[in-house]
């Protein structure tokens, strides 16, 4: 069985972001781009089902610019077989996402696709959901634990209450949470293997896709600023402030 | 003009999250309407149509739904989607699920998580962990929403009397099937409604520690959260955790106890009234955002607080 792993490169989450002067976006230049971290536990999943023998292939696909290349090889180094780019220079949102990943998975036909559960940049938390529903296959999002049974799969979900366990069958799309896995750190030689590893470059029109954004960004501005307080010296003059200057307690 | 509502409920109850999702919903200006999809549910039909502010309830009583699966109740939100021109859930981990899998059913794109509603088609939404504010249009015919609680108040719970209507849709899809829960039982409010919060970080060492944070919060009628540290270091249980890819809180007070404050954490309690940190760590990043803090070792300064609180009598219980 095939493992398909849709990926995406973010701005690293240790950056702090800065909305630019234009409110056209966020600064990305000179800026540290990583794999999206959710993205990274969908890839060391991907990579654990293949040293546990249950899957045989494992493919990396993103849909985004060139420099997406890079994402890719950090991908391949933690341990997938090859790659996929759909090369997007346009804004790419999760719809459009799902069409193309929907559009590879029809040519690559894997058991199970994984994704991240959301992406740190625009936080949707949409294209596994969407990607499933084009697909027809059943859905396990936010995943804290996932085994393998014939031709289904049991998965936990972290859920607001706690959490839910569902038999899915496959293929099926799951999304990553956080306690997933802990992603492994590729190793130099891994690292240096992973440029010899297979990458197939695409583009949306060759899928046949209408990438075409759906939603137009009108404008994005800094949020309201939050001013620090005062420092208190114990605890006592903490609660007396709470009771008597805030009135919170 | 009309908005559907999708109800969260677990077939006894009508979550306050539906509360705040009506709320979004009537500022579009038109009629809202409610779904409830469950099993057994007819308690929480009644529920909803005593909202105030709502004109109808759907109620979709079936097996399909009973547990919420995806796969079952978007294919029954398309179906009743004709005549709506917004479908709007709240962003909890049920909306999530959900709503993308109807979005995508319908063609069209989803505006996540909006905070603000500026008019039909033109949204507010954080990204960035909240370090970026958007101001987003929709080009689609139906708009696929969810909505951020603590932006939008709840409706009141009592005072409308919409007719209840029973709906049906295309039933179990055989895609998925629930096998079992493990809720956390707690006595003390949910995080995402309390007035009062208090959240340990990786500084309480360990999940035996918590009792410390549960002896304050107990003496005030607080909830209780952690920070992604706490819970990914397995102090307390996923359901706890306040942030960018856990829950967003805004309640009265917020006290972050062995909290740094990474960008990750603050983006899930920032809209706060009050914030207060403990930290031994005089240059931790969440002093930048506190209105008081209190630089001191929180294994001495849990105990005095709850013996602080003893002594002046402040108690919400």
């Amino acid at each position: 069985m095939k493992v398909l792993v849709g990926i995406k490169r973010t701005i690293d989450a240790n950056v702090k972001v800065r909305v630019k002067a234009d409110e056209t976006g966020v600064e990305t230049a000179n800026v540290k781009m990583t794999l999206n971290p959710f993205c990274e536990i969908a890839v060391e999943e991907a990579v654990r089902m293949k040293e546990a023998g249950t899957v045989d292939e494992i493919i990396v696909v993103t849909a985004g610019p060139e420099e997406a290349r890079q994402t890719l090889m950090t991908a391949l180094a933690i341990g997938a077989d090859r790659a996929v780019h759909v090369i997007a220079d346009q804004d790419i949102q999760p719809l459009a996402v799902a069409k193309v990943l929907k559009a590879v998975i029809d040519q690559e036909t894997p058991g199970i696709v994984i994704l991240g559960k959301q992406a740190i940049d625009d936080d949707s938390n949409q294209t596994g959901q969407m990607l499933a529903a084009l697909l027809g296959w059943p859905q396990a999002t936010f995943a804290s634990k996932i085994t393998l049974g014939d031709g289904e799969a049991e998965v936990t979900r972290e859920i607001d209450g706690g959490l839910e366990t569902l038999t899915v069958k496959l293929p099926a799309v799951m999304t990553t949470d956080l306690r997933l896995n802990e992603p492994r750190y590729a190793s130099l030689p891994n690292i240096m293997k992973a440029k010899k590893k297979p990458v197939d470059t695409k583009t949306v029109e060759e899928l046949g896709v209408d990438v075409a954004p759906r939603i137009k960004i009108i404008k994005v501005v800094a949020p309201g600023k939050r001013e620090a307080g005062v420092m208190v010296e114990s605890v006592a003059e903490l609660v007396d402030k709470l009771h008597n200057e805030a009135k919170v307690l | 003009m009309s908005a559907l509502v999708i109800a969260e409920h677990d077939n006894n109850e009508l979550k306050q999250a539906t509360l705040h999702a009506v709320t979004a919903a009537a500022q579009l200006g038109g009629e809202v309407h409610i779904l409830v999809a469950g099993e057994g549910s007819g308690e929480v039909a009644t529920q909803a149509a005593a909202v105030a502010g709502v004109t109808k309830v759907l109620h979709a009583d079936d097996a399909a739904y009973g547990h919420g699966l995806a796969e079952n109740v978007a294919p029954l939100i398309i179906t009743l989607a004709d005549g709506y021109d917004h479908l709007l859930a709240c962003a909890t981990t049920y909306g999530k699920n959900v709503m993308p899998r109807a979005a995508a059913l319908l063609d069209v794109a989803q505006v996540s998580e909006i905070s603000e509603i500026l008019s039909a088609d033109s949204f507010v939404r954080p990204t960035y962990a909240g370090n970026a504010m958007a101001t987003v249009q929709s080009s689609d015919a139906k708009k696929v929403i969810t909505v951020r609680a603590t932006a939008f108040d709840a409706a009141a719970a009592e005072g409308g009397s919409a007719a209840i209507e029973a709906a049906s849709g295309p039933g179990d899809q055989g895609l998925s099937r629930f096998e079992r829960h493990e809720l956390s039982v707690s006595e003390r409010p949910e995080l995402t409604s309390a007035d009062i919060v208090i959240s340990g970080g990786r500084g309480m060492q360990s999940g035996e520690n918590f009792p410390l944070v549960e002896a304050v919060a107990d003496r005030l009628g607080a909830a209780v959260g952690a920070s992604r540290a706490a819970v990914d270091a397995g102090y307390v249980p996923n359901d706890y955790q306040v942030g960018q890819t856990g829950k967003v809180v805004a309640p009265n007070l917020y006290m972050a106890i062995g909290i740094s404050g990474a960008i990750q954490h603050l983006a899930g309690m920032k809209d706060s009234k009050v914030i207060v940190a403990i930290n031994k760590d005089e240059e931790a990043p969440i002093f930048q955002i506190t209105d008081y803090g209190l630089v001191a070792d929180l294994f001495k300064a849990l105990p005095e607080l709850a013996e602080e609180l003893d002594k002046q009598g402040i108690s919400k219980n």
